[in-house]
C-alpha cells in the first residue's frame, strides 16, 4: 500500500490567502493543484513536503477567456475544460488535439494546466503546446507579479522559474489571425505519456510562411521547442520539400534519452515524422483548405 | 483534521490524518467496500468515485480535499430500490467476470452517459480508457453501456 508521509494541510480561499499560507508554512510547503503528479510522487517519497496548500476551489484561478489579443487560461483550469473549450478550439485546435491524448477522461477531470506546467515533466503535452505558441506565464509571489515567456519557464526536467512562496496564476497565448495549428503524438497505449510528440502553429500569408512555432515533448528539445526548425521555415513557401527540411532541422535539434518508451534513433525519427505531419495539417488549415 | 463528507447523500464526519487518501477513507473509515482499490497509481480506475458530480480516481485525492463535498460511490448507483440502467446493462450483457473493475467502470459509464446520452462505440471506448479490465476484453462492457444508453431509467427524459 502506498500512502504519503505525514503532512500538514491547509485550504486556500484566494490567491492572496495561498501566498500567505505558503509564507506561514515555510520553504517545505507545496501547493497542490490536481494532485495527479504530486500525490503519486509523495507516495513514492520522491516528494516530501511538510505542508500542502490546496489551491482547488479558488475561483480566480479558473477559466478561459479572451483579453485583448490574448487567450488567458487560469492555472487551475482542468484538462477537461481545455479539451472542451470553444474559445481554444476556434483559435488553436492544437489544444483540443493535445488534450484528447493526455491521460484519460478521469485524470483529465482532475489534472490542471498549471500543475502540468509546474511539474515540468519532459513529456508534458501542455508544455510543448505552450512553447509552440510562445505563450507567457504569470507568476505571483510575495514581491509582486511577473510575466515569464513560456520558452524561459522551464529550467530543466522537473524544474521551473517558480520559486518557493510563488504560484503560477495564469497562462497567456497570443491570438494570431489566420494561424493553423496541429498536434501529433505517438503513445504506447491509450492514456500513456508520449514516446514523442510535436505541436505546431503556422501562419501562411501571400504564399509564404510569415510566422510559425514548433513545440515538442519527450524528445529532449530545449524548452520544448525548436528554433532551428522554425528558422528553416520562416519566409519560405510551404511546399512539401520545405516542410520536410524544417522537420529534419527540428529532429536534428532534439536530443532524446533512451528509456522504456524507446531508443534514441526511434524518438528522433518520430520527432521528424510527427513534426512533418503537424506542419502539413497546420499549413492546410492556415490556407483555409 | 475533522472532515465532513456527504457520501451518497449521507453526511459522515471523521477525524483523519491529512495524508489519508479518499479511497482509504471510504473503505477503511466508513467500511464501504464497494469502491475497489487496485493499482494505487491512478492508472486502473478501480477506485473511481464521483466528487461533486465528476469522476475522480480516489487513490489520487486526499480525504481532506473532499471536505464539504458530495461523494458518490457504487453503493449509491441504485435509486429507490431500482438498479441504475448501467447496472442492468452489466447484468444483461455479462459485463463482468471477476468484478474487480466493475464499480469504477459503472461509475465512469454513468458519468459518461450523463454527459453524452447516445455515445458511439468509439466514444464509449474512449470514455472508459482510464478503467482497466483484465478479464472481459471490454467487448461486453461496451455492450453493457450501449444497453444502458438504449434503456434509460423511466425518469430520464429520452433525447
Ligand atoms: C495516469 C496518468 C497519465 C498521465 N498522462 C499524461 C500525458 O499523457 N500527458 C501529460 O502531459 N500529462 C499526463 N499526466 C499528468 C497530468 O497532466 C497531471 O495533471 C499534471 O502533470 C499535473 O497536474 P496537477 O494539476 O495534477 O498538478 P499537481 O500534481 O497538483 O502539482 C504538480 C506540481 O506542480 C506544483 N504546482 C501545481 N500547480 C501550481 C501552481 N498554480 N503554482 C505553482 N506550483 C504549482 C505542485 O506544487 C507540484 O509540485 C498523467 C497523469 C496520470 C496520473
Ligand atoms: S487504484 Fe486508483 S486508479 Fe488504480
Ligand atoms: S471483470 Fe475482472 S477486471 Fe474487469
Amino acid at each position: 500500500m502506498q500512502t504519503p508521509a505525514p503532512v500538514d494541510y491547509a485550504k486556500a480561499t484566494s490567491i492572496a490567502d495561498a501566498l500567505a499560507k505558503l509564507q506561514a508554512h515555510g520553504e517545505e510547503a507545496r501547493v497542490v493543484a490536481g494532485g495527479h503528479s504530486l500525490l503519486p510522487m509523495m507516495k513514492l517519497r520522491l516528494a516530501r513536503p511538510d505542508a500542502l496548500i490546496d489551491i482547488n476551489d479558488i475561483p480566480e484561478l479558473v477559466g478561459i477567456k479572451v483579453v485583448g489579443s490574448e487567450i488567458v487560461v487560469g492555472a487551475m483550469t482542468r484538462h477537461r475544460e481545455i479539451l472542451s473549450s470553444d474559445i481554444l478550439s476556434e483559435h488553436y485546435p492544437i489544444f483540443r488535439e493535445a488534450e484528447r491524448v493526455i491521460a484519460d477522461p478521469i485524470v483529465r477531470n482532475r489534472g490542471t494546466i498549471g500543475g502540468s506546467m509546474c511539474q515540468a515533466d519532459p513529456a508534458a503535452d501542455m508544455s510543448a503546446v505552450g512553447s509552440a505558441l510562445r505563450g507567457n506565464a504569470v507568476v505571483v509571489g510575495p514581491s509582486g507579479t511577473r510575466t515569464v515567456p513560456l520558452r524561459e519557464f522551464h529550467q530543466g526536467p522537473y524544474e521551473t522559474v517558480v520559486q518557493y512562496g510563488e504560484i503560477l496564476t495564469e497562462l497567456r497565448y497570443p491570438i494570431r489571425p489566420g494561424a493553423g495549428s496541429a498536434y501529433e503524438k505517438v503513445e504506447r497505449r491509450a492514456g500513456d505519456w508520449g514516446v514523442a510528440t510535436a505541436g505546431v502553429f503556422v501562419v501562411v500569408s501571400g504564399g509564404v510562411v510569415t510566422d510559425c512555432g514548433i513545440g515538442l515533448a519527450a524528445v529532449g528539445a530545449d524548452h520544448y521547442c525548436s528554433p532551428q526548425g522554425e528558422a528553416s521555415l520562416m519566409g519560405k513557401e510551404p511546399t512539401e520539400d520545405n516542410l520536410r527540411a524544417a522537420a529534419a532541422a527540428t529532429a536534428a535539434s532534439c536530443s532524446p534519452n533512451a528509456d522504456q518508451r524507446g531508443p534514441v534513433d526511434y524518438k528522433v525519427h518520430l520527432a521528424e515524422e510527427l513534426t512533418l505531419r503537424a506542419l502539413r495539417r497546420a499549413v492546410r488549415s492556415s490556407q483555409g483548405a | 483534521m475533522q472532515v465532513t463528507i456527504t457520501i451518497n447523500g449521507v453526511e459522515q464526519s471523521r477525524d483523519v490524518e491529512p495524508r489519508m487518501l479518499l479511497v482509504h477513507f471510504i473503505r477503511d473509515e466508513l467500511g464501504m467496500r464497494g469502491t475497489h482499490w487496485g493499482c494505487d497509481t491512478s492508472n486502473c480506475g478501480a477506485c473511481t468515485v464521483t466528487v461533486d458530480g465528476d469522476t475522480v480516481k480516489s487513490c489520487t485525492m486526499l480525504a481532506v480535499q473532499a471536505n464539504g463535498k458530495a461523494v458518490g460511490t457504487v453503493e449509491g448507483l441504485a435509486q429507490g430500490g431500482e438498479l441504475d440502467p448501467v447496472q442492468k446493462g452489466f447484468m444483461e450483457c455479462h459485463g463482468l467476470q471477476c468484478g474487480y473493475c466493475t464499480p469504477g467502470m459503472m461509475l465512469q459509464a454513468r458519468w459518461m452517459l450523463d454527459h453524452n446520452p447516445h455515445p458511439t462505440e468509439e466514444e464509449i471506448r474512449e470514455g472508459i480508457s482510464g478503467n482497466i479490465c483484465r478479464c472481459t476484453g471490454y467487448k461486453n462492457i461496451v455492450a453493457a453501456i450501449q444497453y444502458a444508453a438504449e434503456n434509460p431509467a423511466t425518469s430520464e427524459v429520452p433525447a
